[in-house]
């Protein structure tokens, strides 16, 4: 028996689907990514936090002094309080499907990258996990950013607008992940246009400037199906202090995403680079 | 001999209906320096990834260092070396951060990491250009950091696919070069090539494949006892007097093989060889006397030159 079966039998490792897609070690993709972020564009960064501050100032300042307040929950909030959670949901799902999809894509379909890592230890899920995280961390951060301006202009109304910051996490997870999971079935920038066409309608209509009470009922169905509509919820919820029991499927909602874009993703990334 | 490293037996691959690989079996003995010797499309690659465990075998069965690929992937890949047949360098990290980087996907610690990122440098050679960005490397110098890169973990086996294919007669010399030293410390070689020389050079012991098949196996000079005359006499006619001429040399030599450019006479002895085709009245264009090698056994195995 060699040394190697010897500690193999030690660890007595018997989860085998996972044993042969995970080393544990997500980190080190991680850190890598981390390492190559110097060849950023930095100004592409800076364009994706911007978006969302520009739509605040002049559709929450400037339309808002037109409208007055806004209905949400049973609550009277100014119309910038109102969008300012969708705002900040939107940057953190910027943040998340810019890197997750863009950078993704490249590496699949252009680098060799994913082929080096995939011949050490690691497995598709660390690569996975490790990408998606990182895309997490830059959504993270945009959503971080937009919450300071919020609260300097004093749109964060409650003290459970704190929470919103693990419901960004979540919800920069959410997107990374299914970001990747559809990204890596992509070919041509014409499909990966694709998500960008997606995008901006949801944007536009995830009762991000008006309640989705407007909607008639069958329209509200589709609404209430997309990820940014229960992101935005979830958020404008903590934000402005309307805190129901709906908040909790918010947060289901996100951790189905997550768990169906890491099994996309791994499982493509395995068909991809372990044929 | 001492428990194998490497044990195939009737390993297949199939993509979709095409057998890449059908039913190939051999053994590589630890500090072996052991090839695949074969042409464009003779399934070395395919092997390679199923040894590398990054492709799953279709049949027979396959052991990496007593442990099945198909269930230990990450244990088995945690102990090897892979410098696959086309460099895949991190392009966005400069050269030193490739190594520790690719030295941190094992689990290593930083610390230990680094030492050894510092002593590959200098191993490949490649000391000066610690922080030179990878697409300012030449070919030579991205392949010698791609062998450094595999040796990050300290691998118990390193598995080098084509190491030295596209590169200028002097970078391959100095990848030869490093390469011995690696065989000299102990290290297990297993290589794929379709230059005989650098199979010649390199490898103890070798496999000729062709068409996904293993046409014979044994050590480069046994092969060549085994498959080839001692001489070998190259003749050229100019391309349209090959064939005709080979015609009048029938009985010259223990065997004649006519290729499109030249005419081979097989031979113990090739200077008699020549002078008895002189004796027919027959002169060559050019003609010379060699020592047989591996592309003698290769012609003789399946016929066609392993270069085409
Ligand atoms: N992923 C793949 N899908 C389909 N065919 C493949 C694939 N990889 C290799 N092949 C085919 O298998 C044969 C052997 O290829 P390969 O192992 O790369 O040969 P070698 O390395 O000896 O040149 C070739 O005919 C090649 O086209
Ligand atoms: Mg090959």
């Amino acid at each position: 028996m060699s040394a190697v079966e010897a500690s193999v039998r030690a660890e007595g490792r018997s989860s085998r689907w996972l044993g042969s897609v995970f080393a544990g070690n997500p980190g080190a993709v991680m850190s890598r990514s981390w390492l190559a972020t110097r060849s950023t564009n930095w100004l592409v960064v800076a364009s994706g936090f911007l978006e969302p501050v520009l739509y605040l100032l002049s559709l929450g300042v400037g339309l808002g002094t037109l409208i007055g307040t806004v209905d949400t929950g049973g609550r009277q909030v100014s119309y910038a309080a109102f969008i300012a959670p969708a705002l900040l949901a939107t940057s953190a799902m910027n943040g998340a499907v810019m890197d997750s999809t863009f950078n993704v894509f490249f590496k699949l379909n252009f680098g060799k990258l994913y082929e080096g890592m995939l011949a050490t230890p690691l497995g598709p899920l660390d690569v996975a996990l490790g990408e998606i995280l990182m895309a997490l961390l830059r959504g993270a951060l945009y959503g971080l950013a937009f919450m300071g301006v919020m609260a300097a202009v004093g749109l964060t109304l409650s003290w459970t607008a704190l929470l919103a910051l693990p419901a960004l996490l979540i919800i920069a997870f959410g997107f990374a992940s299914l970001g990747m999971g559809v990204v890596s079935f992509m070919k041509t920038f014409t499909q990966l246009d694709w998500i960008f066409f997606v995008l901006l309608p949801m944007f536009l209509l995830s009762s991000t400037f008006f309640p989705i009470t407007v909607y008639p009922p069958a329209v509200r169905i589709v609404i209430e199906c997309l990820p940014l509509w229960h992101g935005i919820e979830l958020v404008r919820g903590l934000t402005t202090g309307v805190i129901t029991p709906a908040l909790l499927w918010h947060v289901v909602y996100f951790a189905g995403m997550v768990a169906v874009g890491l099994v996309l993703a791994t499982t493509r990334l395995k068909a991809l680079f372990l044929k | 001999m001492p428990t194998p490293v490497i044990t195939a037996t009737d390993l297949v691959k199939r993509f979709g209906d095409f057998d890449a690989v059908k039913g190939i079996s051999f053994e590589v003995a630890p500090g072996e320096s052991f090839g695949l010797l074969g042409p464009n499309g003779a399934g070395k690659s395919t092997t390679m990834r199923m040894v590398g465990a990054v492709s799953p075998r279709t049949g027979g069965e396959l052991s990496i260092l007593g442990l099945d690929p198909n269930r230990y992937g990450p244990e088995i890949r945690s102990q090897l070396g892979v410098v696959p047949q086309s460099d895949n360098l991190d392009v966005e990290l400069p050269v030193l951060q490739n190594l520790i980087v690719y030295g941190r996907y094992f689990g290593l610690p930083r610390a230990l990491v680094k030492q050894r990122a510092g002593e590959l440098l200098e191993f490949a050679q490649l000391t000066d250009k610690a922080k030179t960005k990878i697409d300012d490397l030449s070919g030579g110098m991205k392949r010698r950091l791609t062998i450094a890169r595999a040796l990050i973990n300290d691998p118990r086996i390193l598995l080098l696919d084509e190491p030295t294919t596209g590169l200028d007669p002097q970078a391959r010399h100095i990848l030869w070069d490093r390469l011995f030293r690696l065989k000299e410390q102990g290290t297990t070689l297993v290589l794929t090539t379709h230059y005989m020389d650098e199979a010649e050079q390199l490898c103890d012991r070798l496999v000729v494949v062709d068409k996904g098949q293993i046409m014979a196996e044994g050590s480069p000079a046994s092969l060549i006892r085994r498959y080839s005359s001692r001489e070998v006499v190259e003749l050229r006619f100019g391309s349209a007097r090959n064939a005709s001429a080979a015609e009048q040399l029938a009985g010259v030599g223990e065997r004649i093989e006519v290729l499109p450019d030249r005419v081979l006479i097989y031979a113990d002895d090739g200077e008699r060889a020549l002078e008895a085709v002189r004796g027919r009245g027959l002169e060559a264009i050019t003609s010379l006397v060699r020592r047989s090698s591996l592309e003698d056994v290769f012609l003789r195995l399946t016929g066609r030159s392993l270069i085409e």
